[in-house]
């Protein structure tokens, strides 16, 4: 089944300036032993767009986002970022393509050995190449930005779940991506601690014109969020709309199953 | 058996240089074992498996082996490649290479308990591999790696006595020489022996605080 997120019925123009396809996959299979987690998938994600996976554990969403940031690699298909393939692709290529990604994962993966701050200057001074004080005063921006600026000193390992999440998402942001992939950010938090990393992603959705590819079981955030929403099972796509649609009639019986058994 | 504290005097002269020799075998041997381990530990994850291989062979052939041949073969069959080194400097190279086959083990480990996020995390940011190691990965084995590491110098204090063999006058080589002068056996044995637990056990306390100090 082949996704196309540029094709709206509700008129909602594409957030953002830069419009056009941004990201693409073709024929993409992924197989862990006999395991197959994607199945032929394709998958086309305009700029700007808000993109959200859901689907039962095990049905290849994170795999997607993984792929894109060449964490793992696609056994048959392939990817196309901005107009680049990545696998096969010449390391060079892929360093380029990865600057233009972010990603936030469901464990933080903050570095513990560096301070809040530095976690979130280290890759713009060492990719990017932008000067140490700039870097600082755009990182203790992000930081205000997640509410922690009173947390530049401290070591991640002293902070609240909540709190390394939000400082991961500034520290992705610090990069300037143009894709932001969302891998399940809330599943290992507190519940109490959720809203408060979601309001954020809330913000952020609305006041940047980022590409976001967002996995996640929060039904309320993938409906506030989503231009669009992907029911994926078996390593497939079986089914695409707006949340407004997917969450209140969707077509498929197997799409209303998960939802029942989840909200 | 009698006690003799004059005997004790007559050795402490020799004993200090002989300290002096054993401290510095163990301070240039634990440098050594500790740089060369990290490299063969970093040749090991190399991708091509012609440099795995010969380094795998003969790490693991190293560490099979007794110190005390390894020392010998340095000592006596090196010059005959034309390399002449003096007997210290051949201690320091043979504990050094010796150790390096069991602290390359150590830093493995370290670096293996690394959770895989952080690598996935600076492959996200984009930072390239150099960077990955000297500002992520490495700093965050460090500390795994102390306690071990330090329990290694310990050992290795422990086989300092065996340069004595190649000509060494450490501790044990002052000892004799004095003992074979003087038929006191006892006494400078006895100082040599209290010299020793007294080094391990400020090498311990500096160990203990260091690893305090990392784990901060």
């Amino acid at each position: 089944m082949s996704v196309e997120t540029s094709t709206h019925d509700d008129g909602k123009p594409a957030a953002g300036t830069r419009r056009g396809e941004l990201i693409r996959l073709e024929g993409v299979t992924k197989r862990f032993g006999d395991n197959t987690v994607l199945d032929g998938l394709d998958l086309s994600v305009d700029a700007g767009r808000h993109v959200t996976l859901i689907g039962p554990s095990g049905s290849g969403k994170t795999t997607i986002l993984r792929m894109l940031m060449t964490l793992t690699k696609p056994d048959e298909g392939t990817i196309t970022v901005d107009g680049e393939h990545l696998f096969p692709a010449p390391e060079k290529r892929v360093r380029e393509v990865r600057k233009k990604i972010g990603m936030v994962f469901q464990q933080f993966n903050l570095f513990p050995n560096m301070s809040v701050l530095r976690n979130i200057t280290e890759a713009p001074v060492r990719v990017l190449g932008m000067p140490k004080d700039e870097a600082e005063a755009r990182a203790r921006e992000l930081l205000d930005l997640v509410g922690l600026a009173d947390k530049c000193d401290a070591r991640p390992t002293r902070l609240s779940g909540g709190q390394q999440q939000r400082v991961a998402i500034a520290r992705a942001l610090a990069m300037r991506p143009r894709v932001l992939l969302l891998d399940e950010v809330t599943s290992a938090l507190d519940p109490e601690l959720v809203a408060g990393v979601l309001d954020l992603l809330r913000d952020i959705a609305r006041s940047t014109d980022i590409t976001m590819l967002c996995v996640t079981h929060e039904m309320g955030f993938a409906r506030d969020i989503s231009d669009q929403v992907l029911m994926f099972d078996s390593g497939r796509v079986i089914e695409a709309a707006p949340p407004e649609k997917i969450f209140s009639d969707p077509e498929r019986e197997r799409t209303r199953e998960f939802l029942s058994a989840v909200l | 058996m009698k006690w003799d504290w004059g005997a004790v005097a007559d050795f402490m002269p020799q004993f200090w240089q002989g300290l002096l020799v054993t401290l510095e075998a163990l301070a240039l041997g634990s440098l050594i074992s500790f740089a060369l381990g990290l490299v063969w530990t970093l040749l090991m994850r190399v991708p091509t498996r012609w440099v795995r291989w010969p380094v795998g062979v003969l790490t693991e052939f190293v560490r099979d082996t007794p110190l005390l041949v390894q020392l010998f073969f340095l000592f006596y069959v090196l010059p005959e490649a034309g390399v002449t080194l003096s007997p210290l400097a051949t201690g320091v190279a043979g504990i050094g290479l010796h150790y390096s086959t069991y602290t390359m083990q150590v830093y493995r480990a370290g670096i293996e308990a690394v959770p895989v996020g952080q690598w996935e995390a600076a492959t996200a940011l984009s930072l390239p591999v150099h960077r990955t190691w000297a500002a992520v990965i490495l700093p965050q084995a460090i500390r795994r790696v102390v306690p071990p590491l330090g329990n290694y110098v310990i050992s290795m204090l422990k086989d300092t006595p065996m340069l004595m063999t190649i000509g060494v006058l450490d501790m044990l080589g002052r000892a004799r020489l004095v003992s074979q002068q003087h038929f006191q056996f006892t006494e400078p044995l006895t100082v040599i022996g209290v010299a020793f637990i007294v080094v391990s056990y400020l090498a311990s306390l500096l160990l203990r605080t260091l690893e305090r100090r990392l784990v901060r």
